[in-house]
């Protein structure tokens, strides 16, 4: 059976199981008939000309992981941002593991979307922004139709988070393949602050496919650091797609950084409702062997005096694929925008292939924006200043990468998280050399 | 020390030294002095190890050991040292960090263990202090935005650091006002020992006030035409090049 018709028919079993109030069930009724009618993306869709989920789509991907799996923290610990202080939400094959958690209802929530789904209290909330800023594409449908678990962070008023909250995704290989759909929601209400780590990670060399669901709101002031780890293993695969909305001066910033996976496609929007709103997107990138990341970022710029920043690196090796398709749309009434874009690329290798395409549709007339793409080599003249102080080649190329991703590095604003990414580089480029990272 | 010995090289396809013939020893200093284009730069390139430099024939032999074949690295880590004409701007990575990967990274080619962090940072301040360059300069970005003056200090600072038995110096001079002079010269004479030498490649007889050699020698399209003494600096700087290509012609 084609996986688009093992969904559709697996969705009428999963939906009779499932405690939801009834409108969320409408909602799930809906998208599951929008799934139906526009299937997956192909190379067809002009947002996917150069990503193929094509072969990702062949395997026999179980829908719900028959039992459930307990693995044990010291197994999983170095996945873990443990040396800061944190709320953790983690999720094994999709469902939430006590055991493994820090959940809190003190303040803010940081808890599951089973609960919020499912409980009264939380219903005028669901109904506010469950689903609301999502576009009803095939995949979002997807995810919405079978939404059942996920993260659910949902910071006051007035309140700052007194630590960051780290939701972490396992899953085991207990099944041959699996296909998971974790949905998250993030509320943040005026004034308050949150920081956020996020990160899918296999145990298995099993295939995993990942659809994820992230819908962020930003009330007014609020402000969202948030930061997605993307190191999976290679017979994983995931497809991130994250919304944000922002209301008046909030400050909302989105850090990936994709080293690890099969294939990873990142759908990352941003619509800013209100004015003087800042919004950044930063994401480093560094595969090799057949590994293929695309970031496919959006920002809308609908109110005036509002600021985007994208910054995205990319270095490539052997016969990696890189996509960076970054659409900047500024209306009409959003005059004194600034909108920077940089898309900045190394190839390593000479099969390694990046496609880069930047979009402006501006229909303002008082504005700065501003995009600038780059792809080349590694400089000669570096490596040979480098290799003259006695760094040899392999170190002297990571020195140069390490240094090329740097400023996107240096703008984290978690220490210990920026040590971490420090040290999943130096892993990645296999290389000591000789200060902490 | 170093054996330089009819040395031959290309750049492209072409030719820029004609067959050169140095010999230096442990405790001189050589100055190597010529106008534009007559092949110093390439020379400290090739003896560097760059690797768009063709050797085409020839020998270099740096302490009893023929290093035609080694990488710039390996030659580094044999003792050799180049300070740039045009040092490279490397943004993201701090000089102290920088000068940790070389030091740990010479350390290891010796089979050594990484430095400890207090003996590096001692070091650091010792050698940093040698060239009078703020503290600030040490976590700045390796020479993004430095004037000319810092950059070459920099390059002494680097010197200081990795302590080479053979410092090839392309062009140190040029871009320093006189008090940078002062002190990247006092650095480089700080240095000195009986041990280690000093290559000199310069336009102007200037910097030969500062670091004075044991010999100059006169590079013309791709050869050493005369050697001598630091006299033969001053006579230059008076009388310009065209003399010596009179005698040439005259041979």
């Amino acid at each position: 059976m084609e996986l688009k018709d093992k969904l559709i028919s697996s969705f009428f079993a999963f939906e009779e199981h499932v405690d939801v109030n009834t409108k969320v069930h409408n909602t799930r009724s809906e998208a599951m008939k929008n799934f139906e009618a526009t299937g997956f993306p192909t190379r067809k869709d002009e947002d996917w000309k150069y990503t193929s989920l094509k072969s990702i789509l062949k395997e026999d991907y179980s829908l719900f992981p028959k039992k459930e799996d307990a693995i044990e923290y010291k197994d999983v610990k170095k996945y873990f941002i443990h040396d800061i202080d944190a709320y953790t939400i983690v999720f094994i094959d999709g469902i939430y593991s006590s055991h493994l958690s820090q959940t809190t209802h003190d303040k803010i929530d940081a808890c599951l979307m089973s609960s919020a789904l499912s409980k009264d209290k939380y219903k005028p909330i669901i109904e506010k922004y469950f689903n609301k800023i999502a576009p009803k594409t095939s995949l979002n449908s997807l995810n919405t139709a079978f939404s059942r678990e996920g993260a659910f962070i949902n910071i006051p008023k007035n309140t700052v988070a007194d630590k960051p909250i780290q939701i972490l995704n396992f899953s085991t290989g207990n099944e041959s393949a699996l296909m998971l759909q974790p949905r998250n929601l993030v509320i943040l209400g005026e004034n308050s602050n949150v920081q956020i780590i996020e990160r899918h990670q296999s145990l298995t060399d099993n295939a995993v496919l990942t659809n994820s669901v992230t819908e962020i709101y930003a009330e007014k002031r609020a402000i969202l650091d948030y930061y997605k780890i993307q190191n999976d293993k290679s017979s994983a695969s995931l497809i991130d797609n994250t919304y944000v909305e922002q209301k008046d001066d909030s400050n909302c910033s989105i850090h990936t950084f994709s080293f690890g996976g099969k294939l990873t496609r990142n759908n990352l929007q941003f619509f800013q409702k209100g004015e003087h709103i800042d919004s950044t997107m930063k994401g480093v990138t560094i595969i090799e062997d057949k590994q293929h990341v695309d970031h496919n970022t959006l920002v809308h710029h609908i109110e005036p005096n509002c600021e985007s920043h994208q910054d995205y690196k990319g270095i490539y090796d052997d016969k990696s694929v890189g996509v960076f398709n970054g659409k900047v749309v500024v209306e009409k009434e959003a005059q004194k925008t600034n909108a920077f874009q940089s898309n900045n690329n190394i190839l390593v290798s000479d099969k390694a292939t990046i496609n880069s395409k930047p979009q402006l549709e501006i229909f303002a007339d008082d504005v700065k924006c501003s995009h600038g793409c780059t792809i080349g080599q590694l400089d000669e003249d570096a490596m040979f200043y480098l290799k003259s102080r006695g760094i040899p080649e392999k170190e002297a190329r990571a020195l140069l990468m390490y240094a090329f991703a740097n400023n996107v590095l240096s703008s984290v604003k978690i220490p210990e998280l920026q040590q971490r990414i420090n040290k999943l580089i130096a892993n990645k480029l296999n290389v000591n050399l000789g200060f902490d990272l | 020390m170093l054996k330089i010995k009819n040395l031959h090289a290309s750049v492209e396809d072409k030719e820029i030294l004609k067959g050169i013939n140095l010999e230096i020893n442990a405790g001189e200093v050589h100055a190597i002095m010529g106008p534009n284009g007559s092949g110093k730069s390439t020379l400290a390139n090739v003896v560097a190890g760059k690797e768009e430099y063709e050797q085409t024939s020839g020998e270099i032999i740096f302490e009893n050991q023929e290093i035609s074949e080694l990488e710039a690295d390996e030659r580094a880590h044999k003792g050799l040292f180049l300070s740039f004409q045009y040092p490279v701007e490397i943004p993201g990575v701090s000089v102290t960090n920088f000068m940790k990967t070389a030091i740990n990274e010479n350390r290891k080619a010796q089979g050594l263990e990484d430095m400890p962090a207090k003996d590096m940072l001692k070091k650091i301040r010792e050698k940093s202090e040698l060239l009078d360059m703020d503290r600030k300069f040490l976590s700045r970005s390796l020479n993004e935005g430095f004037s000319g003056g810092e950059k070459k200090r920099n390059e002494i600072f680097q010197m200081a650091m990795l302590e080479p038995k053979l410092a090839i110096l392309d062009e140190t001079d040029s871009g320093l006002d006189i008090d940078a002079l002062r002190i990247v010269s006092n650095g480089v004479n700080k240095l000195r020992t009986k041990d280690n030498a000093v290559l000199v490649i310069t336009h102007y007889q200037r910097l030969l006030d500062y670091i004075v050699p044991d010999y100059v020698h006169v590079l013309l399209e791709g050869k050493i035409v005369k050697s001598g003494g630091k006299e033969l600096a001053y006579k230059l700087e008076e009388h310009g090049y065209d003399w010596i290509k009179e005698e040439m012609k005259a041979v």
